[in-house]
């Protein structure tokens, strides 16, 4: 791996989104968009919308840097970039991390419109620091990323890969504690969202929610969506191949 | 001359004398790939000469692409010898020194020409300095400085497969791999990119292999490999092909090596 390399890759990445400027605005307006949503479906009941509000800052960026960057390595494996790109002295790594510090920018961009405009226009009571909630948003981002990067292998149309979307991340926004409490699941499941990372995607949000200093369990749960990333990052490396069949 | 425009310090890509090796740029022993349970080589045997150019040619599905990929180190479950600048094929030390064009030109789309070469450029380890430099002498090689800022996407399919090229040019490497480079081209240009690969061999020293299916090209190569279903049929010059085979042309040469190859299948079924 190589530093420059590595940069090369992100800034080629964000040059290639730059000159797509509606999927930028998508990708920054529609969070905003649903958190105003939300904020009119709780009309009658504002505590409700503090809860669900800041989960839902924990899983937009999962979802979409999920979903932008399955399409985008499939691309790159479909169009014959990344034969070519491995056929040169480019590291998986550099690869790898270039995208993930990509759309960890777009996410940290994404993540201070929807928090300025839940925070400020909205009303969302924060306890903690608006830093945090960043630094999960940001966690969240590059495990979306990963899942994205990883799944990208095993579909080999843009058909496909849009339905990882519902099999991957769907079970986990159910599990992971938006629509009930995961103490009050059956049991099972209960331990299966013990291993999903958006779990604790979503409870870091709610720590910062609820307290004002960043708290042991806080520390836990980004240290577990960091650790989850950095893991599918190692499997998504993994599914890189410089000799193909 | 090929140093004289390039103030370059020596020592870096492309300002040297291309080196005085004697051994072949590619060689190849005993070659097999088996693809998907077939085996798409079969025993493949040959030498490519350094600082030539030589068209790899055959019908579509023949195996020149999987052998040109054997070459650069894309592909798995290749067995037998296949050595390029004196390295075993795909070894790390090669992935500068030997350049690669698919079929489908791989660039982005949603990149302007000169932001892809640029890419490629610093993903190469081509310096900083030197970057912008080597990405303007690509360009204008392909002759596409007119459109280097043009997305790439929106190009004609010729241009667009020019920006492949272009980045295959990038670092100067010694050895140039193109999978048939001028499919979908007009004439002007294809005699324009056959003369800018001769100038490549002649003045800067690089080994081409072009791949073709189109016969009438096989006669601006020095040498040829002809395959046919995995097996090489000859390895020759275009004239002495003709010789050989008493035919006018490269083409009618292919046609009769074919049949003869055909009758002894017949032979020995």
């Amino acid at each position: 791996m190589k530093l420059s390399r590595t940069l090369a890759t992100t800034r080629r990445v964000l040059r290639q989104l730059s000159h797509d400027p509606r999927t930028v605005a998508l990708l920054l307006l529609v969070p905003v968009l649903l958190l105003v949503l939300l904020y009119f479906v709780f009309d009658a009941d504002r505590r409700a919308f503090d809860g669900i509000g800041a989960s839902l800052l924990g899983i937009f960026p999962l979802v979409t840097m999920f979903l932008v960057t399955s399409i985008a390595t499939l691309r790159e494996r479909t169009s014959g970039t990344l034969e070519r790109l491995l056929s040169m002295p480019l590291g998986k790594g550099d690869l790898i991390a270039g995208y993930a510090l990509a759309f960890g920018v777009l996410a940290v961009v994404q993540a201070s419109v929807a928090t300025a405009v839940a925070v400020w226009l909205l009303d969302l009571d924060f306890a903690g620091s608006p830093w945090l909630l960043l630094l999960v948003a940001l966690l969240d981002a590059i495990l979306g990323t990963a899942l994205g990067l990883f799944v990208s292998a095993f579909a080999a149309s843009e058909f496909q890969v849009v339905q990882f979307m519902p099999a991957v991340i769907f079970p986990q926004i159910l599990l992971c504690g938006l629509f009930a409490p995961r103490e009050t699941m059956q049991p099972v499941l209960e331990y299966v969202s013990d291993v999903l990372p958006m779990s604790y995607a979503v409870e870091g949000m709610n720590e910062v929610l609820q307290h004002s200093d960043p708290t042991g369990d806080f520390v836990r749960d980004a240290t577990i969506v960091g650790g989850s990333a950095l893991l599918v990052l190692c499997l998504g490396a993994a599914t890189l191949r410089r000799r193909t069949a | 001359m090929m140093n004289n425009k390039r103030p370059g310090p020596a020592g870096t890509p492309g300002s040297s004398p291309p080196p005085a090796e004697k051994g072949p740029a590619i060689r190849a022993d005993g070659l097999n790939v088996v693809r998907g349970g077939r085996t798409v080589i079969d025993d493949l045997s040959f030498e490519v000469a350094p600082a030539t150019v030589t068209g790899l040619l055959g019908p579509s599905g023949c195996g020149k692409s999987t052998l040109m990929r054997a070459i650069v180190g894309t592909q798995a479950n290749v067995d037998g010898t296949l050595d390029v600048l004196g390295r075993p094929a795909g070894a790390r030390q090669l992935r500068s020194r030997v350049g690669y064009v698919t079929q489908n030109p791989s660039v982005y789309g949603d990149l302007t020409a000169r932001q892809n070469l640029d890419y490629y450029a610093a993903v190469l380890g081509i310096p900083r300095r030197e970057r912008a430099e080597q990405v303007t002498r690509a360009l204008r090689d392909v002759d596409l400085l007119g459109h280097a800022d043009s997305l790439t996407g929106n190009l004609s399919g010729g241009q667009h497969s020019r920006v492949s090229l272009a980045v295959a040019l990038l670092g100067s490497p010694e050895l140039l791999v193109l999978d048939e480079p001028t499919v979908g081209l007009d004439p002007v240009l294809r005699r324009d990119l056959w003369n800018l690969f001769h100038r490549l061999a002649g003045e800067r020293g690089t080994t081409l292999l072009i791949s073709s299916h189109v016969m009438d090209e096989a006669d601006r190569c020095q040498n040829l490999l002809l395959m046919r279903a995995g097996r090489l049929l000859a390895a020759d010059s275009p004239g002495a092909l003709r010789a050989r085979t008493h035919t006018g042309s490269v083409e009618d040469a292919f046609l009769h090596l074919v049949d003869a190859a055909r009758e002894a299948e017949g032979a020995t079924p």
